[in-house]
This record gives structure tokens, sequence and C-alpha cells, in this order.
């Protein structure tokens, strides 16, 4: 199958893209041989995701060419990529529970009789059963997807890609949510797929899986290329140098250390079930921290660790079956957000635009909705005199760059967005403050500011969970930090033992003791 | 940073319903004078009182994303009820053996009892909807089919008539000169529900939880009490809706008010209060149920027939949803 002639499946070369904002891709040059497993790696924010959602029709390049198959193509939209034999996995899937296995896998394309007025379960059966057959996966084609696992879900999204007579397929970081022998599983297909000519862009983190799979790797940061190379020319350690090797000057430099002894939340055993409503979820086991007056705990992990959950479940967010939390030296139950607002807590979650923002309101009503209870009078009628100046004070203090108070938030830019989200928590004058990415989204000068902000707020005695999937904010910002992977803690510390390679291996690999 | 001037389309977006309003006005002035005139203008306004009235509280409804189609149900519930003591409790007493003949004519307590089965009846949908996880539109659908059920088998599916002027006062009465007493409710509560809507925390919250529940739970509302709270609000109209409407007509009938969730859910949304929650006002609301009663009597005046109203009336519900959705869009960039 595979043609030895010389042009590469994909070359895509100088893909530039922006975002209100943001930078996203500069320049980018990304080529993916024939029948190669091709390692696309970066941190979150990167530029990945954007990169393939152009190649992918989602996002059409501001600047840039593709050549596929030989050819110069535009690609217009998902459908026509796929026309076209490009294929993406999603994290996500999108999969239809509620069909079988063999109507997920030909959604849209299932075989007719009668000249298509009807469709052949027959011939839907034994197509996807010699599908499934081909990937060494022995599933009755008529089972509803629902009762599938997600490594079972995943081997269906690839039996689509297959069925579609795909060229090259997408996977975004597929073993996330797989066990060990699923992983194994999975790698096996690839190898298979590969055999059969197909080429394979595979997005991880799993710098170990990089090394076992794929033939050679590209690595992004901050939207351009970090360098790339042939597997068998390169280390893990010189992966992660590539990816981290960031200038540093774009960072805020903190000077002072502002932790004391007096400890202000301490977590011990937390535990939760498996979310049923949330897949993607990761159950925590027996996880324990502290933190104090003053300190930023940097919590680090990759995607799906189990970083937000923490975050979420000492919040009152979500439910956790073991643990008990002690804030300010008392044994405390929090059952919802607003227990834990009582306390003093606040949190400013991962996703902005789906936990924090009110889009439709203005960004006065963004800032004041916690401390609104501040600033009633009798029926609570709000004092609108006290809104407008507390938002004021906010505005100068946190420099939140708006046209006017009552602009709506949507039409901020992310960083100043951001900015709102914390004022509101500040305005609560909150003893802990958990924020979750608080730079996720926002560009390179705004980030600064934040963590700027974060430094004041621990120099006036808050203490700070920082949550963060960027390994540099981590350092730079934390006094101490904790890895978790697969929702257990896995490391520890302190501000003189953080190194990058440490924090890395206690993220990704095995049990790392400092 | 880019998008920070007056965006015309949001700005179109807001004052579409009274842009709307003003060309329809003028048009059926131009086809018949006699529509401005002022015992016409009391007359549509008198038409849109009730289901104004109850839009007020599908407002609140509608700004949390929920909805209730029970409300023509629970009017006719409560305007039978109400009715039935005011004249001594005929069928109270049969089916609850209590001799409650003493209660009989008192306007105020009919009045209360009208209301607070509206009260009642939002309790029970907004407790189902927020306890048992069932969507609002499910419960009220059911709600629609238990209260009209409930109110046939009160009267045993009879009108209760004919009260004294005292109690048709507050259907039929006028103040001022020619202006219907309903109107004037009209205008007080829709100035009410306009000030706790933009001037309390309550109504920010109402806002808040409409806009995106999640963000609202995680800044430590209640979205569970505040939601309840709505159907509640929307109960309270739905009873006075039917003390006023059986004063009105000087009858109570358990088949009142059917249809009536068409009228009250299109005078929310013609009014661009968003089916999705967060967005949208009682003024807007005020709008399009003026906007509603104008047409009707607009068509009526010139001799189209009731039949095409129903057919307008529906077309205009979905294009105000399009352009409902056509505003978010351009949201999003």
């Amino acid at each position: 199958m595979s043609q030895s002639n010389g042009t590469p499946m994909l070359a895509m070369r100088g893909i530039s893209k922006s975002f209100p904002g943001v930078k996203a891709l500069s320049d980018v040059t990304f080529t993916v041989g024939r029948g190669e497993i091709h390692g696309l790696l970066g941190e979150n924010g990167a530029g990945k995701s954007t990169l393939m959602k152009i190649l992918s029709g989602v996002y059409s390049p501001d600047a840039g060419d593709i050549l596929y198959d030989g050819a110069a193509v535009t690609i217009a939209s998902p459908h026509h990529a796929q026309q076209m034999g490009i294929v993406t996995i999603y994290q996500e899937f999108t999969l239809v529970p509620s069909l079988t296995i063999a109507e997920n896998v030909f959604i849209g394309r299932e075989p007719g009789m009668a000249g298509g007025a009807f469709m052949s379960w027959g011939k839907l059966r034994e197509q996807t059963r010699a599908i499934l057959q081909s990937l060494n996966i022995d599933i009755d084609p008529m089972t509803p997807v629902s009762a599938l696992s997600v490594a079972e879900q995943q081997m269906v999204e690839i039996a689509r890609a297959l069925s579609m007579q795909s060229k090259l397929i997408v996977m975004d970081e597929p073993t996330s949510a797989l066990s060990e022998s699923e992983v194994q599983q999975l790698l096996g297909i690839c190898r298979d797929l590969k055999a059969k000519g197909i080429s394979i862009i595979f997005i991880t983190h799993h710098l170990e899986e990089v090394i076992h799979l794929c033939d050679s790797l590209t690595v992004l940061r901050d939207g351009q290329n970090a360098g790339g190379a042939a597997v068998e020319d390169i280390t893990i350690d010189g992966i992660i140098q590539m990816m981290v090797g960031r200038s540093a000057s774009d960072l805020f430099k903190r000077t002072t250390a502002y932790a004391t002894d007096e400890v202000v939340m301490r977590v011990n055993g937390l535990t939760t079930a498996k979310n049923i409503n949330h897949l993607t979820a990761t159950a925590l086991h027996d996880v324990s921290f502290e933190v104090r007056r003053g300190e930023i705990l940097g919590i680090a992990g990759l995607v799906g660790a189990g970083r937000t959950e923490i975050a979420r479940a000492v919040f009152g967010a979500d439910k956790f079956i073991g643990g008990t939390v002690e804030f300010m030296g008392q044994p405390v139950t929090i059952h919802s957000p607003l227990d834990a607002i009582q306390l003093g807590i606040g949190l400013v979650p991962e996703d902005r635009k789906q936990q924090a923002l009110f889009l439709s309101l203005a960004t006065r009503e963004n800032l004041t909705i916690t401390a609104l209870g501040k600033m009633v009078r009798w029926l609570n009628f709000v004092r609108f005199d006290a809104e407008r100046a507390l938002v004021e004070r906010y505005r100068q203090a946190l420099n939140i760059r708006m046209f006017s108070p009552e602009q709506t938030i949507g039409n901020l830019s992310g960083g100043n967005q951001q900015k709102v989200v914390i004022a509101r928590w500040l305005a609560m004058e909150p003893k802990l403050l958990i924020v979750d990415e608080p730079t996720r989204g926002i560009d390179v000068a705004a980030k600064a500011e934040v963590h700027q902000l974060l430094d004041e707020l621990a120099s006036r005695g808050i203490a700070i969970v920082m949550i963060s999937s960027e390994l540099p904010e981590i350092i730079a910002m934390s006094d101490r930090v904790i890895t978790i992977r697969e929702g257990r803690l896995t490391g520890q510390f302190t501000r003189a033992e953080i190194t990058e390679e440490r924090l890395m291996g206690a993220m990704a690999l095995a049990m790392v003791t400092a | 940073m880019n998008n920070n001037r007056i965006d015309p389309v949001r700005l179109l977006g807001q004052f579409a319903p009274v842009i709307f309003l003003v060309v329809l006005v003028l048009i059926f002035y131009s086809l018949n004078p006699r529509f401005l005139l002022p015992l016409n203008i009391w007359n549509v306004l008198r038409q849109v009182s009730i289901t104004g009235l109850i839009a007020i509280g599908m407002t609140f409804v509608i700004l949390t994303a929920g909805i209730d189609l029970s409300v023509g149900s629970l009017l006719a519930v409560s305007a039978l009820i109400c009715a039935d003591v005011y004249k001594g409790g005929q069928f109270f007493t049969r089916i609850t053996g209590l001799d409650i003949s003493a209660l009989g004519g008192n306007v105020a307590l009919a009045a209360t009892i009208a209301i607070s089965i509206g009260i009642l009846g939002g309790l029970l949908q907004g407790t189902a909807i927020t306890r048992l996880g069932v969507p609002a539109f499910v419960v009220t659908l059911g709600g629609l089919s238990v209260f009209r059920g409930a109110a046939l088998q009160y009267s045993n599916g009879g009108p209760i008539s004919t009260f004294d002027e005292a109690y048709n006062f507050w259907g039929q009465g006028k103040v001022f000169g020619d202006v219907p007493v309903p109107v004037i409710l009209f205008i007080l509560f829709a100035i009410l529900a306009h000030i706790i809507l933009r001037y309390t925390r309550y109504g920010r919250h109402v806002y808040a939880i409409g806009g995106n529940p999640e963000a609202a739970r995680l800044s430590g509302l209640n979205v569970r009490r505040l939601t309840l709270s709505v159907y509640v609000i929307v109960g309270f109209f739905a009873g006075l809706g039917g003390f006023i409407l059986s004063s009105r007509l000087n009858s109570s009938e358990a088949v009142a008010g059917a249809g009536y969730e068409l009228t009250v859910i299109a005078s929310v949304v013609i009014g661009g209060t968003s089916l999705f929650g967060g967005r949208g006002s009682v003024l807007g609301t005020v709008v399009g149920s003026v906007l509603i009663g104008v047409l009707n009597n607009g068509l009526v005046l010139n001799n189209v027939s009731s039949y095409v109203q129903q057919i307008v009336i529906g077309i205009i519900i979905v294009l105000a949803v399009a352009f409902d959705q056509f505003i978010k869009s351009r949201q999003k960039r």
C-alpha cells in the first residue's frame, strides 16, 4: 500500500492562526510521512489543538498552505477533511451512545438497499464485523455503544475511521483515559494501521508512548515549532528540553516567599467516587495536603490526573466519599460551594466560559455576583453606588481593561475576563483562593499580570492553591508543589527541590520521592 | 478588546419588539383611524391584561431557562375554587363535607384563595423540577393535564357563575374615567416585577442562574431554591389571573384559560426574553403582550378571521426565537 515516492502524506507549511487577543500559531511547519506514526507534543496552550483543528477543517488558517497526498488543498470543513481521508479521533468521543456499534461506524453512510431508500441491517452488520475483525476486536456489532468501556468506544472510533478509507488518522490524547493493558492494545492497533500504510498523528503527554510507538515527532511551544526529530535520535530528556525551554523573560519572577507556619486548610485522605456523569473525571484516592497562610501551593499533573477534581471536591462542588478537611484549625464539612464560600474559600474554575462567566450579563454584574449580599439595603435592594465603587476599585487595583463596567463580559479579552473572575473572589476577602488553570487561554502579557496578582495576594496572607498544566507556571509561582497521577499523590517538592525534570517525572512516570 | 463599541445588532435586538410594535400600530392606524381611539386602546390593553399578568410571572421562569405550560389549567382551578368559596362553598362542601358558607361574600378572601392555589401549584411543580430532576417542560406538561382535570373534577365540569358587583369590580370595573381595573393591575405588577428584577439581589440571581447555572452554583447561589421560587411566582400570577378572569366574565369555568400558555409564552418570547435564559426583561414582556393584543385587535378591525390571527402569532413566535438565535450567534464571535 505504502507508496514509496518521496512526497510526504502531509506537509503543513508556514501555518499561522490568531484569535482575538491570542496568537495561537505562528509560522508552524508540520510534516508527516506515509505510513508513519508521528508524535505531536507540547504543553497545554502550545498550539497542538489549533494545528489539528486546522488540519481537520474546523478552523481555517490565517496564513500558510497544506500539501496533502502530494497536492495543495484547502480544507473547508470537517466533512471535507473526512472525504479526503483525514479523520480525527477526539478525546471526547463523538459516538451516539444509544445506537449500536454498527450504526455508529457507518453513521451517515449506512449501506442501503432498494436503491438506498432503506438501510440494510445485514450489510451493516457484516461490513462492521469485517472491520472489527481486521482490528482483532471480538465484539458483536449490534452491541449498543453505551454498553462499551471507554477503550472499546475508542476502538469503535478507529473502526469508523477505517470504514471511511482514511489515509491519515489524528488521535488526540487517545491513552489518557485507558488502563495500562488497554494502552498496549491501542498501541498494537496503531502498529497494524501503520502496516496498512495509514499515517497516524499521535498527540500525547506520555513520553514513554512516544518513544515506544512513534517514528518521529514534532514539538510545539507557544505556537511555534520548538523542534522535531526521528525517535531513534532522541531521548525523553531531550524531548522535555524541547517542550519546556522557553525564554524565562516572559514570566513573572517571584522574589519573596510569604509563607507562614499557620495552616489554613488541611485535607486528609480525600477520596472521591468515579463520577458516572463525567466519564472523563478521575476518582481521587487518599489525597492529603495542607496549605498555609501566604503560601502558594502548586498542584501539578497531566490532563485527567485528577487536579481539577481536587479543587472541586474541596470547594464542595463535587461530593467526596472519604477524607476530612480542617479549615483554620477546625474540622469542617463542606457540602456545597456556599459552605466553602462562607468559610472564606474562593474558586477560580478551570473553564472560564462554562463555569465562571455569565456571558449574558455586564462586567459589573459578573464582578459583584459573590459580594452582592454586602451591598444591599432594605428588602435586598442593590446599592448601585457601592456596586460601582467596588467595580471601580478592582478595575484600578487589577488593571482590568474595559470600555465600561456595563460592557458585556464576553467582549473583554481572556486576560481581563480572568481578572474579573479573580476580583469576584477578592471582593469576598477570602482566606483561601483556589485557582485552576489561572492563565489558560490568555496572552503572555496578561499572564505575567495574573502571576503578579497572585504573588500580591500571597503577600497579603491569602493561602493560594494553584492548579496548572503549565510547568513553567508551577515552577515560577509555587512555594511548594504536589504532583498527582491517576488520582493519587505521587510527589511533594519544596521550592528548593523543584526542577522541571523532577516534576515531569512525577507527573508522567512512576512514583518519585524527592 | 477589539469589540468595545456598542454593537448595533445587539442594540437592534433590544429594541426590535418596540420598533415592531410602533410599525404595527402605524399600519393599523393608517388602515383604520378608529384603531387609535382611546376606547379602543383601553380595549386592547384590557384584552391582554390577564395573559399579560401571567406573562410577567413567566418572564421570571424563562429568564432561568425554564418553562411553565400549566398556567392556563392552574388559572382554571384557582378561578373555580375562589368563585366557589365566594358563593358559599357548595362544591367544597360536597367534596369535603365541611360547611364553609360563613366564608362567602368576602372578596379579599376569595382573591387570596385564588392566589394561594396558584402558589401551591407552583410550589408542587417547582419541587418536582428541583428535587426529582424532571425537566420543567415535562413537569408542567403533566401539570397542564393534572390541574385541568382537577378543575373539571371540582365543579363536575360545570361553571360557577353570577357574582355581585364587589367581586366583578376587579374584572369589569373602571377607574380614572375609562381605565379598566385589570389594566391598572397589569401595569402595577409590571412595575413591581421590573423593580425586583432590576434593582434587587434576588433579581440579579434570577438572571445569573439562567445565564449559567453551573457558574451560579460555584458562585455560592442556591440554584435549587431560586429555581423553585420562579415557579411559585408564575403560580401567583396564574392564581391572580384566575380571580380576575372569573370576575371579568362573571363566571368561572373549568375550561377557562385553555391555550393561555401559548399566548403567555409568546408574549415573553416576542418581548425579547431568551428561551435559553439569562437575557430579557419585564418591559419587553409588556411590549410583547401589547403587541399580541394590537395584532389581534388590528386584524379584527380589518375583518381578518380569528383563525388567521392564530397563524400569524405562531409565525411571529418562530421569527422572534430565530432573531434571538441570530443575536446569540453574533455575540459568540
